[in-house]
């Protein structure tokens, strides 16, 4: 693609938008529609729509495979992690009840328990779609090994 | 910490699988990965252990029973549950060596990553009491199982997986959608809350639709007969130590699934008064049976043979469970803890041949008997097993699925039962031929004896096929006491 001009152009106009229209879908999904999983796929649509027309080896510059594909893991870790805390602090696995935390709160500096617990569980599945939708498409352009 | 020991059971492997592949160091994944198996093990154990105290539910994220997520532990989950992580954790201390040989070394991590989430998988599977969390584990344990399989050494295997992953998705689908429809019908998830409101809709078309939906789904998932096409295929051509994890428990996690929605959630009234799924499943289980086993007896690769030979063997946990008696259903539950011993100890004397002769083929493992008699003796003591001779495990559920069908009059299943294992003979005996009996081919006469690694594991796995043969307190009572609770007739039964 890269002898169309106005296609790159665009592109170049079109991602930051993209990108922090997934931000907007990520973080306002507590209140609105949305969520981890909308944004992770928006998200990742920026990046391959950057892959589509600069070519692989350009997006691989701006997220490595190697990157990629251990974000997948660290997403679910950050949900996982999330009941565990919840276990440590004396709760059931993802009762986010016990993440309330008296001063912070109060003074607004982190939202109450549940709100937190929705908020850090969502962040992981985006995280995880974002790397794995990211993966696949790598997988099908590029048709060699992503891992190794 | 006692309290959380039944969300402890899937959150270890869980979240050990994606700690695995941030770590990414082959050597020291590996025994974590042992490490989290045996713990699991430990954890399933003590759960099992608690029992006599009665059974043990778990409110995910504090949300009371009917609205959340809740987890059970039952005699039934908890058997099935002690048994999947009990092979799961002897068939990873066995693997190192045949993983080293079979799986390219960059997939190392992965491999044990995916082995962990299979194992979560099939454990959540046995420990929800949600419905819809159900498909979850399922799909979780049939994807990581697919990824397993495509592992294959021979370019085979990706394609047996992608056959696999395509039926899979059928029974799973159909799965689904059996739940989708009972959702709309009774408005709720939860197993338990489920079956408290069928009654009132229990004669609309719409159940029937649904229970066929499921049954057929699992059927898939559990390689009943005429839809078992996928399971040769996907056990043949998987690494070696894929096939001893999967062979002994995926098949038997779907056998339990298929007793909670016929117990649990429709009664048995409803599926074997009202439709006639009991001599529906009698014949599917007799029919496969024979066809399986004679299928199994010409085969010309060892891994073959025995994944046809667990086609008919389901066919007896199915049979125990048709009879929806408490001696019938004992006996399934009993042969689905036995012969994850029997198949999961065989398929490791399997691996053990693949390592040292590097084919499966009959003809070349001609007179191994006599370079490889320990591993000999094992497919020896594990086929008397296959065959139900006396003093082996196999023997003890097809005693107590004998008498329970001549308790019921079924004169022509007992003659069948019978005959059949007559077919196992000359499969398991064929073997024993080419391994003792013949002149020796190229490859086995060069070939060393097992590795210690491997042979204890392995002797283990066998060794305890003959124990719970003579000692069946610990297989039988945890069954019997499974099947009593299943049937309502005691809500707290101890073991006998």
């Amino acid at each position: 693609m890269n002898s169309f001009p106005i296609i790159r152009v665009i592109t170049k106009l079109l991602i930051p938008y993209i990108l922090l229209f997934g931000l907007y879908v990520q973080f306002h999904g507590d209140f609105g529609p949305g969520g981890g999983f909308q944004a992770g796929v928006i998200f990742a649509a920026a990046l391959i729509l950057y892959g589509l027309v600069y070519g692989l080896p350009a997006v691989h510059k701006v997220a490595p495979p190697k990157v990629i594909e251990k974000l997948t893991a660290l997403g679910l870790l950050v949900y996982a992690g999330t009941g565990l805390a919840c276990m440590l602090l004396g709760g059931n696995f993802l009762d986010y009840d016990v993440l309330n935390h008296g001063i912070l709160t109060e003074n607004h500096f982190l939202p109450e328990g549940q709100h937190l617990g929705i908020f850090l569980v969502e962040l992981g599945v985006g995280i995880t779609v974002t790397a794995v939708m990211t993966m696949i498409f790598y997988a099908f352009a590029g048709r060699e090994r992503v891992t190794s | 910490m006692i309290e959380q020991l039944p969300v402890l059971v899937i959150v270890i492997p869980l979240m050990a699988a994606p700690l695995f592949v941030l770590i990414g160091n082959r050597k020291l994944v590996l025994l974590l990965t042992q490490l989290v198996c045996w713990t699991v093990f430990g954890i399933t154990v003590s759960l099992l252990s608690r029992m006599q105290y009665g059974p043990i539910s778990y409110e995910l994220g504090g949300w009371p029973s009917p609205y959340g997520i809740v987890y059970n532990v039952d005699y039934l989950s908890a058997f099935v549950m002690l048994f999947v992580s009990g092979l799961g954790a002897i068939v990873i201390t066995y693997a190192p060596k045949s993983i080293d040989k079979e799986v390219h070394h960059s997939k190392h991590t992965l491999f044990y990553a995916s082995y962990l989430l299979c194992m979560t998988g099939l454990l959540g599977m046995c420990i929800t009491g949600d419905l819809f969390n159900v498909f979850v584990f399922l799909e979780i344990s049939s994807l990581s199982s697919y990824a397993l399989i495509s592992l294959g050494k021979t370019r085979r295997a990706p394609l047996a997986a992608l056959h696999y992953l395509i039926i899979g998705t059928v029974g799973a689908t159909f799965f689904l959608i059996g739940i989708g429809l009972l959702y709309q019908m009774t408005g709720t998830l939860n197993m338990a809350d489920i079956a408290s409101r069928l009654q009132a809709v229990e004669s609309s078309r719409t159940m029937l639709v649904a229970f066929a939906f499921m049954t057929v789904g699992l059927f898939i998932k559990m390689a009943v007969f005429p839809l078992h096409t996928w399971l040769p295929n996907a056990y043949t051509y998987a690494p070696s130590v894929v096939t001893c994890f999967i062979a002994a428990t995926a098949t038997k996690v779907s056998v339990y699934a298929f007793i909670r929605l016929i117990y649990v959630i429709f009664t048995p009234q409803f599926a074997f008064e009202r439709l006639p799924l009991d001599s529906a499943l009698m014949a599917f289980s007799l029919v496969g049976i024979f066809v399986a086993s004679a299928a199994a007896i010409y085969q010309t690769n060892i891994k073959r043979l025995l994944a046809y030979s667990s086609v008919a063997q389901i066919g007896y946990m199915l049979l125990g469970i048709s009879m929806s008696n408490v001696g019938g259903l004992t006996a399934g539950i009993t042969h689905m803890f036995n012969h994850a011993l029997i198949k999961g100890g065989l398929f490791m004397v399997v691996g053990c041949f693949a390592l040292r002769i590097g084919s499966l083929k009959l003809e070349d493992l001609r007179g191994a008997g006599k370079t490889m008699p320990l591993t000999s003796f094992a497919w020896v003591v594990g086929g008397l097993g296959l065959i139900g001779v006396p003093m082996t495990a196999g023997f003890v559920s097809k005693w107590l699925l004998l008498t329970s069908a001549l308790s019921l009059e079924l004169w022509p299943v007992a003659v069948l039962m019978l005959l059949s294992s007559l077919l196992a003979v000359v499969y398991i005996w064929r073997v024993v031929e080419i391994l003792y009996f013949s002149p020796a081919s190229h490859l086995a006469k060069t070939a060393k004896e097992a590795p210690m690694a491997m042979l204890i594991p392995t002797y283990i796995v066998i060794g305890s096929t003959i124990v719970f043969g003579c000692w069946t307190v610990y297989s039988a009572g945890i069954a019997h006491a499974a099947a009593e609770s299943l049937l309502g007739i005691t809500q707290m039964g101890g073991v006998q």
